[in-house]
């Protein structure tokens, strides 16, 4: 198991990666979108993976998953909805005033 | 509590630099009395102090300010500082006397003295303070206000060309002497003073000592003007004449030579000490002397000369003999005294005659022969004529030139080298003397000179009544100054000396009286001199270099920037990218890694087929970028894919974040996406590109994969523990992570919903009042705006699922849930209602304002805080019990759930707020189309 989830995450990685590279703002949104979903996992697994431990102290389980690690994912998540809404923001702005969606402005012929 | 008198003094200083400007919109006058009363008040302050210090008590106050990094507000009186307080308080009153008549009468002066008091407040901080980097702090004020002052006309580009090279000089020299002061910090074990000084030895056997000494002298000798940072000097003559007199002659450039002397116990002693400064004093004192002479500006003259005093002061402090600091410290006073007396003057001569050229200024004792009086005094004490104080100074610093010196060989060479220094005081002097006030008649000035306001002629007066007093009763009027602030300087009482106007015939008074006859041949011969200086001065020059030096800097940075910042994305992304493969490589390679544990969970055929899909959604999303609809159902795969697993590795709250902040992130995405081309133009990247990027993308894939598998397969060690015991007693929750937010860790979650609504906030500020053309209109889709069916089905759907939110709120202290969830699913809700109806019959319903939403949420969850600290508990302590409710009955209740309702409240004006932000722009553009139609 620890396997596929590391291999999610390099999945992740790539992906984001070579969409971060792009020239279009959106292909750039939707690439960190993937990489904070990445980021968000690794942090997740500095916890270990924990099957049927949800970190509730409820008196029958003897062991619980890392509760530290959620607790940081969790605000993480929210605010990379926080941080996306703001790049889709710019990257209208941006759109609006240079006449388009190239990451350097207008249509990128500099 | 006279103690405070310290940093009051300061303090009163630095606020009177911020009134002053205020109060001298009611006039000139106000300004002047204001100023002059904001020194008086600084004397006031430090006067109780002043007969204790004078009777050689060191008096120190400490405040802690950041302990940890021994800075404290620590001052320290002794004599030294005295001097210095003296002379800035002193003389600081006479200049805004001679200012307020001296600057034109169009110049409202707030901003001249403002600037002014601050920089004796900086200066007096420099002299009073016992903490090394508190001083730091202070010398940069000096030279910041220097900076300012010099500009002061910023409206001639020569005097900001001044400034600016005044600060690179100086700040630069400031950096250095930080870096020594931290050194010297270091070795000491302290940065006091007291310690400092007491640590000489220690300082001393120190291998870094060579480090720390020339980063300290760097930093004096950059502020005193020293060979060959002396450049900045002359062109700091551009700063009205007052400035001169005050900050460039007896002050600021003073606090380079202060330095030296505070900090001769610790550091001198050694041959590097003295090869250092003497030698560098002494190649300043004849260069400037020199030079001083050739100079055609009046003001040129003085600031050369005082270059030429400050390298003398600075060779006698690197004598290193008991008696030779005692005669720097004498000369400190002399110096001050006569040479701002005569900038005055020669402000005067300037403000009268309308320029500063000595070749046109001539035989001006017929015009203002009281000036002329003055000046010729102060001028015969700076070339060291008896009974006047100069003179005193100077045969001291002769007769030390005669004691056996700390290096063999400079037995005869250093009387003689003191001589010919003498020589060319005398030389520039006399110029001073004769070229202004008699040698013919002024060439050609703009008016004819008439002696100035008597106000104006007054502080000269003083000054040049001072160097006959100190002459002629040395003992008696600074006698007990000099031995104090020797003392302090020394770091011990000071050897016998005498003090008196005349100590009969001795090998001193005939080398005086050399300097004196050879200094009357070389003016008289100067005309040689001029032409041979006409001939080779172009190739040597300070402020060339300087230029040069900048330009070239400068140049530099350009074909930097040229490089670096070549405005391309993409490029920025690739570096930054490889720079972290390369660090993360690095780290690896370096780090021994622990062995991994057996114990691994055994994959399942679902895990698998859930990597799958996980794997087509992320590539798909890579590879169909440009179909954006289809990327972004790639991405909502990938993110189900993922919050899928958060629930399978028990993380039932990330899982349910996941999904929700998925929902609302899909219908961002796809409201943005009405205004970009549903095909993004494919633009026709290299293949070469494309190559590199898949490189990049492989290599980070890899990298991260790898890090992830070594993570998860070793064992570790966690902190949780603390967290998961404490829980319940303390948290009064069963939902560990739930307690951790909101009670643990609460005040990392009021961070990071400021963030959050930072965020929302910057994304409103962009999209108000933005206008785009929609890219993706089609008919079928506007006819079906706003489906019946999901409007029937909103009607039972909102309030119960309203309800599940406000439930999932509650429980989530001891349940999966909480603000964050509870907050989204709420936001959710409200947007499907949009979509249902419409955003304006939602918004008319829907009375509420987003940003007070923001602004109630944070003031709840930072409330929630405070009220724990009226309990006397620290921020956000949570409390928790058994409250009674009505109906509901004994309910189990915390405190944190307040702070959670903030936490709430801000997820919903976030998502409501983006959301519906980019809902209007739509139906911004859409209304006078729809009505075109119908109409």
């Amino acid at each position: 198991m620890e396997l596929l989830v590391s291999a999610g995450i390099g999945v992740l990685v790539a992906a984001g990666t070579w969409l971060l590279l792009r020239e279009r703002s959106f292909s750039v949104v939707l690439g960190l979108t993937l990489l904070s979903y990445a980021a968000n996992l690794m942090i997740f697994a500095s916890g270990r993976l924990a099957a049927d431990a949800p970190p509730l102290v409820l008196g029958e389980a003897e062991r619980l998953a890392d509760p530290l690690p959620q607790a940081l994912v969790l605000t993480a998540i929210v605010i990379s909805f926080g941080t996306t809404a703001f790049l889709v923001a710019l990257a209208l702005r941006a759109s609006a005033e240079t006449g388009g969606d190239h990451v350097d402005g207008g249509e990128g012929e500099r | 509590m006279t103690l405070a008198g310290l940093p009051l003094s300061i303090l009163a200083l630095l606020l009177g630099a911020a009134l002053v400007p205020l109060l001298a919109r009611s006039g000139r006058g106000v300004a002047a009395w204001s100023s002059a009363a904001v020194l008086g008040i600084a004397a006031l302050a430090v006067a109780p102090l002043a007969p204790a210090a004078l009777a050689g008590t060191v008096t120190v106050l400490r405040w802690p300010w950041l302990p940890e990094w021994g800075l404290d507000l620590a001052f320290r009186l002794d004599g030294l500082g005295l001097l210095f307080a003296i002379l800035i308080l002193g003389i600081g009153q006479l200049v805004i006397l001679y200012a307020a008549y001296y600057m034109p009468p169009e110049d409202g002066l707030g901003r001249f003295f403002g600037i002014l008091l601050a920089f004796a407040g900086g200066m007096l901080g420099v002299v009073l303070s016992e903490n090394l980097l508190l001083m730091v702090i202070f010398w940069e004020i000096t030279s910041l206000a220097s900076f300012l002052l010099i500009a002061y006309r910023h409206d001639a580009s020569e005097a900001r060309i001044a400034a600016r090279m005044a600060l690179a000089v100086t700040g630069g020299g400031g950096l250095a002497l930080l870096a020594g002061v931290l050194l010297l910090g270091r070795i000491a074990g302290s940065l006091e003073l007291s310690a400092v000084l007491a640590a000489g030895e220690a300082v001393r056997a120190h291998p870094l000592y060579p480090v720390a000494l020339a980063l300290v002298l760097l930093g004096a000798f950059t502020k005193s003007a020293q060979f060959p940072f002396h450049f900045w000097l002359p062109n700091a003559m551009a700063a009205p004449t007052p400035v001169s007199a005050y900050l460039h002659s007896a002050t600021m450039v003073k606090a380079g030579v202060f330095l030296l002397a505070r900090l001769y116990p610790v550091l001198s002693g050694t041959e590097l000490w003295f090869a250092l400064v003497s030698g560098t004093g002494a190649v300043t004192l004849a260069y400037g002397a020199y030079v001083a002479l050739l100079k055609h500006d009046l003001k040129g003259l003085l600031a050369y000369s005082t270059i030429s005093h400050l390298g003398l002061i600075t060779l006698l402090i690197g004598l290193e003999s008991p008696l030779s600091t005692v005669a720097a410290v004498f000369h400190i006073i002399n110096h001050a005294i006569f040479k701002a007396s005569l900038f005055m003057a020669a402000g005067i001569i300037d403000h009268e005659c309308g320029t500063r050229d000595m070749r046109r200024i001539n035989g001006m004792f017929r015009y203002m022969p009281q000036t002329a009086v003055l000046g010729m005094v102060a001028a015969a004490a700076m070339a060291g004529v008896p009974l006047l104080n100069g003179f005193l100074s100077k045969e001291m610093f002769f007769a030390e030139t005669l004691q056996e010196p700390p290096v063999a060989g400079y037995a005869y060479a250093l009387p003689a080298f003191a001589t010919f220094a003498g020589v060319l005081s005398v030389a520039y002097s006399l110029r001073f003397i004769h070229d202004v006030f008699f040698h013919g008649e002024p060439v050609g000035l703009p008016r004819t000179p008439h002696e100035p306001p008597l106000w104006m002629r007054v502080p000269v007066g003083i000054l040049s009544l001072l160097c006959l007093v100190v002459g002629l009763l040395p003992q008696s009027s600074v006698g007990a100054l000099l031995r104090t602030a020797s003392a302090a300087a020394l770091g011990g009482p000071p050897p016998p000396y005498e003090l008196a106007p005349w100590h009969g015939f001795n090998l001193p008074l005939a080398m005086s009286a050399v300097a004196l006859a050879g200094g009357a041949l070389w003016y008289r011969f100067r005309g040689v001199l001029f032409d041979l200086h006409e001939r080779f001065a172009p190739l040597v020059g300070g402020p060339a270099a300087f230029e040069r030096v900048y330009n070239a800097a400068a140049a530099a940075a350009r074909l930097l920037m040229a490089a670096m910042d070549t405005g391309r994305l993409r490029r920025y992304v690739a570096l930054l990218l490889l720079a972290a493969l390369g660090l993360g490589l690095h780290a690896v390679a370096g780090a021994g890694l622990a062995p991994p544990h057996g114990a691994v969970i055994p994959a399942d055929p679902v895990a698998i087929g859930a990597l799958v899909a996980l794997a087509v959604g992320a590539f798909g999303c890579a590879g169909l970028h440009r179909r954006r609809p289809l990327a972004v159902v790639f991405a909502s795969v990938v993110g189900l894919i993922v919050s899928l697993t958060f629930l399978r590795f028990s993380a039932p709250d990330l899982a349910l974040t996941q999904l929700s902040v998925e929902v609302v992130t899909i219908v961002l995405l796809l409201l943005a996406l009405r205004f970009l081309p549903e095909e993004a133009r494919a633009t026709d990247a290299p293949r070469r590109r494309r190559l590199g990027d898949a490189a990049i993308a492989g290599a980070g894939g890899l990298g991260a994969a790898a890090l992830a598998y070594a993570l998860l397969t070793r064992p570790f060690e966690t902190v949780s523990g603390f967290f998961v015991e404490q829980s319940v007693p303390g948290g009064g929750g069963t939902n560990v992570v739930n307690v951790i937010l909101v009670d643990f860790r609460g005040f990392d979650t009021l961070g990071e919903i400021w963030v959050l609504a930072l965020a929302a906030l910057g994304a409103h500020a962009l999209l108000e009042g933005l206008r785009l053309r929609p890219h993706a209109l089609r008919a079928a889709s506007e006819a079906d705006r706003h489906p019946v069916m999901l409007a029937m089905l909103m009607r039972p759907l909102l309030p119960l699922a309203l309800t599940v939110a406000f439930h999932i709120l509650l429980r989530g202290h001891n349940l999966p849930g909480g603000g964050f969830i509870a907050g989204l699913i709420t936001g959710i809700v409200l947007i499907l209602q949009y979509l249902a109806v419409g955003l304006d019959i939602t918004s008319a319903r829907l009375r509420v304002d987003h940003l007070r939403l923001f602004a109630l949420g944070l003031a709840l969850a930072a409330g929630t805080g405070m009220a724990s600290m009226a309990f006397g508990a620290p921020f956000l302590t949570s409390a928790h019990g058994y409250v009674p409710i009505p109906l509901v009955g004994r309910t189990h209740l915390a405190s944190a759930l307040a702070f959670d309702l903030g936490v709430y409240l801000v997820v919903v004006a976030t998502v409501l707020l983006v959301l519906s932000e980019l809902g209007r722009l739509s139906q911004r553009e859409l209304r006078p189309a729809a009505c075109g139609g119908q109409g």
